[in-house]
């Protein structure tokens, strides 16, 4: 008995020294000034392309203020990362610098009460206002971007085109007569979809957002009140293009368990022709097949009609400060900020990653070396014959989009089953932020 | 787990029955070896990390819940969760993948349990490999196993391939990705049903089975006379553990297919985490205690009765 009460006792102690522990470790995040330095710390999400920007960037900046270190952390990439982040929000845990989506994601961190407002900082004025929509509310300017804006778009190959005399489609039906040539020619998948990593399966239906803009001009703001749905034309096209695409066999045969990765190489070797995919994706082939990145081309996904083709565009992520920086820290965190929109922030921007597309920000350029893909973009750009993606115009995205265009890609639902599906996903989305209508 | 412990605790002797100073009518207080300020610390914890977050939980499903603010919406998460599309189909799923896995479970533990008890070759190192599944981390087994499941590049397939025999898409094809977790379910948690077997089986006297073949009984009818009804106790233990796991099961199917293809793998838990994934904390928390309810309600019943029958011995 007294054997057994001890254990217990030295049990209960090493638990309660754990806790104590775990306790003392979470305050220490909050004070870490040393002898007149400030330190701030920034939040990055934790893809290697992300750090391989943002350590150089931290080196820059401090070697130009040496009076502050700045220490980085990361999170998880994808709804993970979103939890993370909203979570620290909420405690009051948030890096005195985050880097994370804008558009609709931005919108649910709660800015106004959140975050802190950006509007009045010297950099503000040079950037684009299609971006600074994205990263507001009524009250004020929450982000700085970083990094370029990308496009939803199908990357293809040119090598396969050209060997088999292909030209770049304008019409779906064209896309689609184009996938068949290559089906028939043999070796090639004409069309790669990779449902290992789920979020991709979802480009067919969010690249085509341009072109249902193209054709209803406010679709994105009668969907916000309830009064448009996937289930009807023009938006349910984006389905019913997953779906075609299963039905007359066009995808790569092992699409159901390859990954973005192996996809982005199928389309660099040349042994699949065309992919859905966002166009950021070239700083990948950039590393791991840097001797492909002129075979690749990109163009908008198809509408079913030329005239209503357009390039679906993403924004880039911004940077934000949240409410809980304050004093020095806060005045050292905007100068970060504003580092890294200066021509010499760009130039390590430049100079450490692929730019999918173009900035966003007067003071950035892009180097003359870029990927020819992004003048397939830029041409959308010049013709203004491009606009935003959906989730930059409306704070409405269902969450389970990625696993619904997986079942109709997959041919496990029907395209109107799966737009139902999806009209049916957003209602919990647009009931929590309290839209009306809903 | 919790829900075990107290089955298994309440099978115990009660320890009022311990203690002598129980006649009076006035209820005594009940003697203990220690101080009361020695429960202080666990009261504490339990009271903090416990009763605390259950009873916040409670609130918190009534509520719209940002983490930032929220809003008292009474039982509309509830509904709200009932007509989730994809929790029919989740609840169909929880119950095939916890029944199937529990019966493959009861049926292999006690078919390796009577090998293992029997004197074969090597029988120390037999039960050590059947139970060193039970050792290694789950997400780790699932991640290897979607990568032995590849349909393409997978070993599993690889042999198949070779001997000429089909190969299907374990986790890709809607039809199979659930079996297919269900098998990897029942190779990693069948180490601790046949310990538990082994444990009953040898804990039945020899002299039964010296009796029984003295007058001559066949291996089957002493396995169907002897060692069946005996092991009955570790039978029901086995069937309480692998279904509670079953209907509570996440991790291996998170790791190895996140519910797909599409939602053709999902259970409850899945659901809900998707839920939280998403955001909806109100919501997922409405459903944590909708699967808290229904797996008290069907294990209440099922260990009742088997308490019952273990009575009747």
């Amino acid at each position: 008995m007294s054997a057994r009460s001890l254990t217990t006792r030295l049990i209960a102690i090493g638990g309660a020294t754990v806790l104590i522990g775990g306790l003392a470790a979470c305050s220490a995040g909050g004070s870490a000034d040393t002898g007149g330095k400030v330190e701030i710390s920034y939040l990055i999400d934790n893809g290697p392309a992300t750090a391989a920007t943002a350590k150089p960037l931290i080196a820059a900046f401090e070697k130009a203020n040496p009076d502050i270190t700045v220490k980085l952390d990361t999170r998880p990439q994808g709804t993970d990362g979103d939890n993370l982040v909203k979570t620290q929000l909420s405690t009051g845990e948030m890096a005195d610098v985050f880097n994370y989506n804008s558009g609709s994601l931005m919108q649910a961190l709660n800015p106004d009460n959140t975050l802190v407002d950006l509007s009045d900082q010297s950099w503000a004025k040079d950037v684009d206002p299609q971006f600074t929509k994205v990263v507001s509310t009524d009250q004020g300017m929450y982000g700085a971007p970083f990094g370029t804006s990308f496009g939803g778009a199908v990357m293809y190959n040119k090598k396969v085109y050209e060997q088999l005399g292909l030209s770049v489609p304008t019409t779906w039906d064209e896309f689609v007569a184009n996938s068949e040539k290559i089906k028939e020619a043999g070796d090639v998948a004409p069309i790669i979809q990779t449902y290992g990593d789920t979020w991709t399966s979802q480009l067919f239906v969010l690249g085509d957002f341009a072109n249902v803009t193209a054709q209803q001009k406010d679709w994105a703001s009668q969907y916000t009140k309830h009064k448009e749905t996937y289930t009807e034309e023009p938006a349910v096209a984006g389905f019913e293009h997953l779906a075609e695409g299963k039905d007359k066999d066009l995808y790569n045969e092992d699409f159901a368990s390859a990954t973005q990765a192996n996809g982005l190489k199928m389309l660099a070797e040349g042994t699949g022709a065309q992919y859905p995919m966002l166009t950021n994706a070239i700083s990948t082939i950039q590393q791991d097949s840097p001797d492909a990145v002129d075979d690749i081309g990109a163009f908008a996904i198809p509408a079913q009609d030329a005239a209503d083709t357009r390039l679906t565009i993403w924004e880039p992520n911004g940077l934000y400060i949240p409410k809980t920086t304050e004093g020095d820290k806060l005045a050292a965190a905007k100068k970060f900020i504003a580092f890294a929109n200066s021509s010499e922030g760009c130039k390590v921007q430049n100079d450490t990653g692929t730019p999918g597309g173009p900035y966003v920000i007067s003071t950035c350029t892009l180097p003359s070396d870029v990927p020819p893909m992004i003048g397939d973009l830029q041409e959308y750009l010049d013709d203004g014959k491009a606009s935003p993606a959906l989730e930059f115009l409306s704070p409405i995205k269902g969450p389970n989009l990625e696993k619904i265009s997986v079942q109709v890609g997959s041919g496990i639902t029907s395209a109107a089953v799966g737009a139902e599906q999806y009209d049916q996903d957003v209602v919990q989305q647009a009931q929590q932020l309290g839209i009306k209508g809903w | 787990m919790t829900q075990v412990t107290a089955t298994l605790t309440t099978a115990l002797p009660p320890t009022t029955e311990l203690s002598p100073g129980k006649a009076g009518p006035a209820r005594k207080r009940m003697r203990s070896f220690y101080p009361a300020w020695f429960f202080i610390p666990a009261i504490a914890l339990y009271v903090v990390f416990f009763a605390v977050p259950t009873f916040a939980g409670f609130y918190f499903s009534l509520t719209r819940w940002t983490l930032f603010d929220q809003t008292f919406i009474g039982f509309d998460n509830f509904v709200r969760f009932f007509q989730d599309p994809q929790l029919v189909s989740g609840f169909v799923h929880t119950f095939e993948y916890g029944f199937v896995t529990s019966a493959a479970k009861v049926v292999i533990g006690l078919a390796l349990a009577l090998l293992l008890t029997s004197p074969v070759l090597g029988r120390g190192y037999l039960r050590a490999v059947v139970f060193f599944p039970v050792l290694v981390s789950t997400i780790g087994i699932g991640i290897t196993f979607k990568a032995l499941m590849d349909p393409f590049h997978g070993i599993i397939n690889g042999v198949l391939g070779a001997v000429g025999l089909p190969t299907p898409g374990w986790l890709t094809d809607p039809a199979l990705a659930l079996w297919s977790v269900a098998a990897v379910d029942v190779w990693k948690g069948v180490g601790i049903a046949t310990l538990i077997f082994i444990a009953g089986i040898v804990a039945i006297p020899q002299e039964y089975f010296e009796a029984a073949r003295v007058d001559g009984a066949s291996s089957w009818s002493i396995f169907r006379n002897i060692t069946l009804p005996l092991s009955r106790p570790a039978m029901g233990t086995v069937i309480i553990l692998s279904l509670i796991g079953g209907l509570r099961s996440f991790d291996l199917i998170w790791a190895m297919t996140g519910g797909g293809p599409g939602f053709t793998s999902d259970v409850i838990a899945s659901v809900i985490y998707k839920q939280y994934q998403a955001g909806f904390y109100g919501l997922s928390t409405a459903g944590n205690v909708v699967l808290f309810i229904v797996v008290t309600a069907i294990m209440v019943p099922i260990s009742w009765l088997i308490n019952r029958k273990e009575a009747d011995l």
